[in-house]
């Protein structure tokens, strides 16, 4: 019976993860090396991996510091009141019980062109919605909670404690941030950008949504993909997604390496 | 540093945690915070230090205001209970800590920390980090870190609350000499009543948020300002009509006044130890305790158990044996007041010399 469930265990991770990504690798290689390169080579891929890394940079960067400054104010801010840290703490999660399309969607509703605030944007020269920075909130949007996620637990386990003695030995907010705070959160802080990452570079249905998929202007490698798949295109729909599946791979290998090193901090 | 203290009042919500207490303590002295737990004396320390902001009142270091100011700014040291050593810096580290953020030449630190180091008897230990340290070497750490930046007010919360029996009366004689070489005022919580009586040059009572008494211990033990008091210092019995105790009828006046009886104002024996056998009452001892040096007795006189000590040098009694019991002076109070009253059949109106 046991060894009945271990069998169907492997089965269904078999056929669940490693027969499509055998299928992909070989898909990718049908043409051989020069297929995977001309694939590759394609201006519109070229442009759709610029966009796909200028975007994980981007969230990255804005989603630690944001992240940071969110779980910081949920677990210190003792000015807010008790009630608005408890609707922001939800709200917080808010992104995890929406789908990204439908998260994307309310993107464009708010700050599209029909939009009063989108409107206001378009007449000063600055286009969000079916734009970058519409891209990247759409991906913040998605990615918000990991950081916040990560950062919270290890701020209450440690305590306000430390940071209360640095204040009475003169040690005022920066200091005891960089001297007291930040040692203890940097590995939690490692694991949400690694998390991060990864969840900007194969966000799907938000990005979809807001770039309008616009081929090298808007397109994104996980878009791209989508689209050489539409038409027929396979080599090239897994050429891209080989390039995607290898940084995820290499992602998943660092966050192995991150959680130990959080575990014995 | 002279600290004032007056009208100081914190609330957390709803709850009033602190209410209305005045204070003044002089130049030098080493406080004890002294009463049950919630009473509110990590609320008033944590105030002084400007971790927690009071909702009334003035604080006044040299007669100083300094509700304004931020811990940063106050120069106290503060030990928490738990120590909140930076766990990720060394023993060195943690008491240079202070002096770094001062921007202290380098120096000038090392030799600040040395000195430290060998006064708290942590010689050795420098390069350690505090989950390699016991209980209490890291409570020694937190001191050298909460003096070095040389603050003029020790606050110190429970500092032995986690350190076993026979090492924290070390630490606390070792703490008393340490504070007194240094000669800064220190104000120190502790939920042990031996400690603050042993250690503190006056002790203050906190109890639901209000200062019950502020004295030397000798003082609060001797006149109890309020019943709590009285009951919290020392141990004690309470007869609930002090009426029916001889001696006092005339004292106690009417019923409602009770009556609070420590063992050292009880004597019990045979009647032959009494000298004015008229002011004793008749009992039975009920049990007894070796207490290591003294017996513990439990004796009834009445309707009341009381209970006293009594030398191993006499006679030992044995549970059930018939005694005489002598009620010296009792605490008692009413409504209206509370006062310590003498035996006042003690004094032989009449003496008979023998
Ligand atoms: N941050 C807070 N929020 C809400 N209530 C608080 C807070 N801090 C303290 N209290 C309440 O205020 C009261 C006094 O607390 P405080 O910690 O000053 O007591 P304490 O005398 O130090 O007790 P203990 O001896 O147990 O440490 C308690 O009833 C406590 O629940
Ligand atoms: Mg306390």
């Amino acid at each position: 019976m046991k060894k009945l469930w271990i069998t169907l265990t492997y089965l269904v991770f078999f056929l669940l993860l490693i027969a499509p990504l055998g299928k992909m690798v070989m898909g990718a290689f049908e043409g051989g090396l020069g297929g995977l390169g001309d694939a590759l080579a394609r201006p519109e891929a070229l442009h759709a991996l610029m966009m796909t890394g200028l975007i994980v940079v981007t969230v990255t960067v804005l989603n630690t510091l944001l992240g940071m400054m969110m779980a910081i104010y949920l677990v210190r801010g003792s000015w807010m009141s008790g009630g608005l840290r408890r609707f922001l703490n939800s709200i917080v999660d808010l992104p995890y019980a929406v789908s990204p399309v439908i998260g994307g969607l309310m993107i464009v509703l708010l700050l599209g062109p029909g939009s009063a605030v989108g409107a206001f944007f378009e007449d000063i020269g600055f286009k969000i919605v079916y734009a970058f920075p519409g891209m990247v909130i759409a991906t913040l949007f998605v990615t918000f909670p990991l950081m916040v996620r990560e950062v919270m637990p290890v701020l209450q386990e440690i305590g306000a404690q430390q940071e209360e003695a640095a204040s009475t030995l003169g040690a005022y907010g920066w200091t005891t941030f960089w001297k007291v705070t930040w040692p203890s959160i940097r590995w939690a802080v490692i694991y949400g950008i690694v998390l991060t990452v990864a969840r900007s570079l194969g966000e799907f249905g938000a990005v979809l949504v807001v770039s309008g998929n616009i081929i090298n202007r808007t397109q994104t490698a996980t878009t791209l993909v989508y689209q050489d798949v539409e038409n027929f295109n396979v080599i090239s729909a897994n050429s891209v997604a080989l390039v995607l599946a290898a940084f995820s791979v290499s992602l998943l290998l660092l966050m192995e390496w991150a959680k130990k090193r959080r575990e014995v901090r | 540093m002279h600290v004032e203290v007056r009208g100081l009042n914190k609330h957390f919500g709803d709850f009033h945690a602190v209410k209305d207490v005045h204070f003044g303590i002089e130049k030098g002295h080493l406080i004890g915070l002294l009463g049950p737990s919630g009473g509110g004396k990590t609320s008033i320390l944590r105030m002084l230090a400007g971790l927690e902001t009071p909702d009334s009142g003035e604080i006044r270091f040299h007669g100083e205001l300094v509700n304004a100011l931020p811990p940063q700014e106050r120069g106290i040291g503060f030990v928490f209970q738990n120590y909140a050593l930076f766990k990720h810096m060394t023993v060195f580290d943690n008491i240079a800590f202070g002096l770094k953020v001062k921007k202290t030449p380098k120096s000038q630190i090392k030799d600040r920390v040395m000195e430290l180091v060998e006064l708290t008897g942590l010689a050795g230990f420098e390069k350690r980090y505090p989950q390699q340290l016991s209980g209490g070497q890291r409570q020694r750490v937190a001191f050298a870190r909460a003096l070095a930046p040389e603050p003029q007010l020790l606050l110190l919360d429970e500092p032995f609350a986690a350190i076993d029996a026979k090492i924290r009366q070390e630490l606390r004689s070792w703490l008393r000499e340490l504070i007194e070489r240094v000669g800064i005022t220190s104000i120190f919580v502790t939920h042990d009543q031996d400690e603050a009586i042993e250690v503190a040059d006056e002790i203050m009572i906190i109890n639901q948020g209000r200062l019950e008494q502020k004295g030397t211990p000798w003082d609060i033990y001797k006149e109890p300002k309020t019943p709590f008091v009285a009951t919290f210092i020392g141990e004690s019995t309470v007869v609930e009509n002090a009426r029916e105790l001889k001696g006092f009828e005339e004292a106690a006046g009417g019923s409602g006044t009770r009556a609070l009886i420590r063992p050292e104002y009880i004597e019990v024996g045979g009647p032959d130890e009494f000298r004015v056998l008229s002011a004793t009452e008749e009992g039975i001892v009920r049990h007894l305790h070796f207490r290591g040096s003294e017996w513990m007795v439990e004796v009834e006189v009445g309707s009341h158990k009381l209970m006293t000590y009594r030398s191993l040098e006499k006679d030992t009694l044995q549970p059930g044996q018939p005694v005489r019991v002598l009620v010296h002076r009792a605490y008692l109070f009413n409504d209206e007041r509370s006062w310590i009253e003498e035996n006042r059949l003690k004094v032989d109106p009449m003496p008979v010399i023998i």
